[in-house]
């Protein structure tokens, strides 16, 4: 009887050692990985990293079907469940063929899907992308699982009596079982993010009694049976732990509420990433485990820079249950107070009037649709000698970036779009501070009050403006932290009650 | 490969991806992310190995499943990354 572990690994190691071009091909494909990410580091050379993101991902295809289609053709003449030497290559042009119906099946949908999106939908679609990278992760995993030896992860063991038996190798288990899980966690996750975002189930946080305690103890579960899953490789361990996994994914979004979207979807990017790290280990790829590290680590500096840009621990954030249902919160009296409230007609005399005037944009702008008649306001404007800028909070909508999105897409020019730090000083010196559909993010309250469930939230000092004029549908509603926004009774605020995009629209007419 | 040389492209390749994403201007966030999700579709690779893998008809179709899955996510991210990026343009200096 031949040393066990001597056997493994060296049959281990047989499997995956692959010609050198091979390694090569995926390297590349890696390298064009970083690239793409590299280019956005500015609008100009961002068009040229997607193309070589595209020539990456065409590398790594080409490579797997060029390396493993001939692999079957000679292997396949042993397909265990058929007699040997049955026409491996007919199964093989069928195959080839299966796999490109495949490939056009998924292709066509998601170019239509592409084509026909609308921008304000962007972050419904980045997460239901993302369930599906979560879902292809469980996929393979399973696959794995099923075929081991395709996979080039397991020895097979032919004891002299009985039939053989197919090991795992325990690292691969354990691979495979983190890859799975956090698959899974990514796809439930992701599936109750899209409903949220969609507007298919309210936004508002759903709070399980207990919920800490079944979160912690089903994420033991779940590492306790992976670990477990080394030693004993039986099936209903690996989809128990699916199972789970699964299960902890949808708990953990569902008390998540609609304002920390930005966070949560952020979050389950950086999942999916390490997801396909997890598998680039199990298959020694080396393409997967660079894109896997990349996307891993993009989506966890996402999640900080959102949390921070909106002074909450990550823990928080996960913990859930923030901005309960605004209207009962801080509701009550807020109707009694006394504010002022202009026409559209008033507004387009004051900015008309004005030097400068500074846009604040917020998720409101989104909803209503409002960025192509807000940038038909700053054209007449800017006719008129106003100095025309747009201010954007970091948490502002329900995405990263999604309010540069949708300006950029009513053709507002991005050197006119600054972020918070570089456009805060400027209100001071600003005749009229414009916001629309934003709430929570320009409240003084951050400031000031240290009750306050926002405080210490860097925001945008819109007060310090020598007016304000704020977009509202109506008085009633309170920002997703259901706290009221003190700007809204001072002195140099005019309030515009209306549609977001109908006010505008309005305005432009008035300025006519 | 042996297990260090992978775990050594990870952990470097985490580094990598901490510099170049912190360089990432924050109006390309979103796009940022379609892409990201676009490349982590590289598990095609994965579903094709399954797909293409004679042995179990089960593992197979699962294979075939995660790659039209992948796809949509391959050629849906990058068509969405595409489009919002010809969207960012700067200001035209006569018109302003």
């Amino acid at each position: 009887m031949p040393d066990a572990a001597l056997l493994r690994s060296l049959q281990g190691e047989a499997s995956h050692a692959q010609p050198a071009w091979i390694l090569i091909a995926y390297l590349i494909a890696g390298v064009c990985f970083i690239l793409a990410l590299r280019g956005l580091s500015s609008p100009e050379s961002s068009r040229r990293g997607n193309r070589t993101g595209i020539i990456g991902m065409a590398i790594a295809v080409v490579t797997t079907l060029l390396t493993h289609l001939s692999q079957v053709a000679a292997k396949g003449a042993c397909n265990p469940n058929f007699s040997c030497e049955q026409k491996p290559f007919l199964e093989d042009w069928s195959t080839l063929g299966l796999i490109f119906a495949a490939i056009a099946i998924g292709g066509g949908i998601g170019l239509i899907t592409a084509r026909k999106i609308q921008m304000t939908a962007m972050p419904q679609l980045v997460a239901a992308f993302h369930s599906l990278v979560g879902m292809a992760a469980v996929l393979v995993g399973a696959a794995a699982f099923l075929n081991p030896e395709a996979f080039g992860i397991a020895v097979r063991i032919t004891p002299i009596y009985g039939p053989s038996i197919i090991n795992i190798l325990p690292v691969s288990r354990i691979e495979m079982g983190l890859g799975v899980a956090i698959g899974a966690i990514t796809f439930s996750g992701s599936v109750i993010a899209f409903l949220k975002l969609n507007g298919n189930m309210s936004g508002k946080p759903i709070l399980l009694p207990l919920r800490h305690v079944i979160n912690l103890a089903t994420l033991a579960a779940i590492l306790g049976l992976i670990a477990y899953f080394t030693m004993d490789q039986s099936p209903w361990v690996f989809f128990t732990v699916m199972g789970l996994s699964f299960a902890i994914g949808f708990l953990l979004i569902i008390p998540i509420g609609g304002a920390d979207m930005p966070v949560v979807i952020s979050m389950l990017n950086s999942y999916s990433g390490w997801a396909a790290a997890a598998m680039g280990f199990t298959l020694h790829n080396s393409a997967m485990i660079i894109t896997g590290a990349l996307v891993g680590s993009s989506g966890a500096i996402l999640s900080y820079i959102m949390c921070r840009a909106m002074n909450r621990s990550f823990i928080s954030v996960i913990a859930g249950g923030f901005g309960t249902d605004g209207a009962a919160a801080g509701g009550g009296e807020v109707i009694d107070r006394a504010f002022k409230r202009g026409s559209a007609e008033d507004a387009a005399f004051l900015m008309k009037q004005a030097d400068q005037v500074i846009i604040v944009p917020g998720y409101g702008m989104a909803v209503s649709q409002a960025q192509h008649a807000l940038k038909e306001m700053g054209d007449k404007l800017k006719a008129e000698g106003v100095r025309v800028k747009y201010a954007i909070h970091p948490v502002a909508g329900r995405m990263p970036g999604h309010m540069n999105v949708l300006l950029a897409e009513a053709n507002v020019p991005y050197d006119e779009v600054f972020e918070l730090e570089d456009i805060n000083s400027e209100f001071a010196q600003t005749d009229v501070a414009f916001v629309i559909g934003a709430n929570d993010v320009t409240n003084p309250a951050a400031k000031t009050d240290k009750s306050s469930p926002i405080y210490g939230m860097p925001v945008l000092d819109v007060e310090k403006a020598r007016t304000v004029l704020f977009v509202k549908r109506s008085m009633g509603g309170v920002g997703y932290a259901g706290v009221d926004n003190e700007l809204f009774y001072r002195d140099n605020t005019m309030m515009l009650l209306a549609d977001a995009k109908k006010m505008v629209e309005e305005i432009v007419k008035a300025l006519g | 490969m042996d297990f260090i040389s992978i775990l050594s492209i990870f952990v470097l390749a985490c580094f990598v991806g901490y510099y170049v994403v912190w360089s990432v201007t924050p109006a390309l966030h979103t796009p940022l992310m379609s892409v990201t999700n676009a490349i982590s579709s590289v598990i095609v690779v994965g579903a094709l190995i399954a797909a293409a893998a004679a042995g179990s008809a089960s593992s197979k179709w699962l294979g075939l499943l995660a790659v039209a899955l992948a796809s949509v996510n391959i050629f849906g991210g990058f068509a969405v990354t595409a489009r919002m990026l010809a969207m960012y343009k700067k200001k035209e200096r006569k018109d302003a």
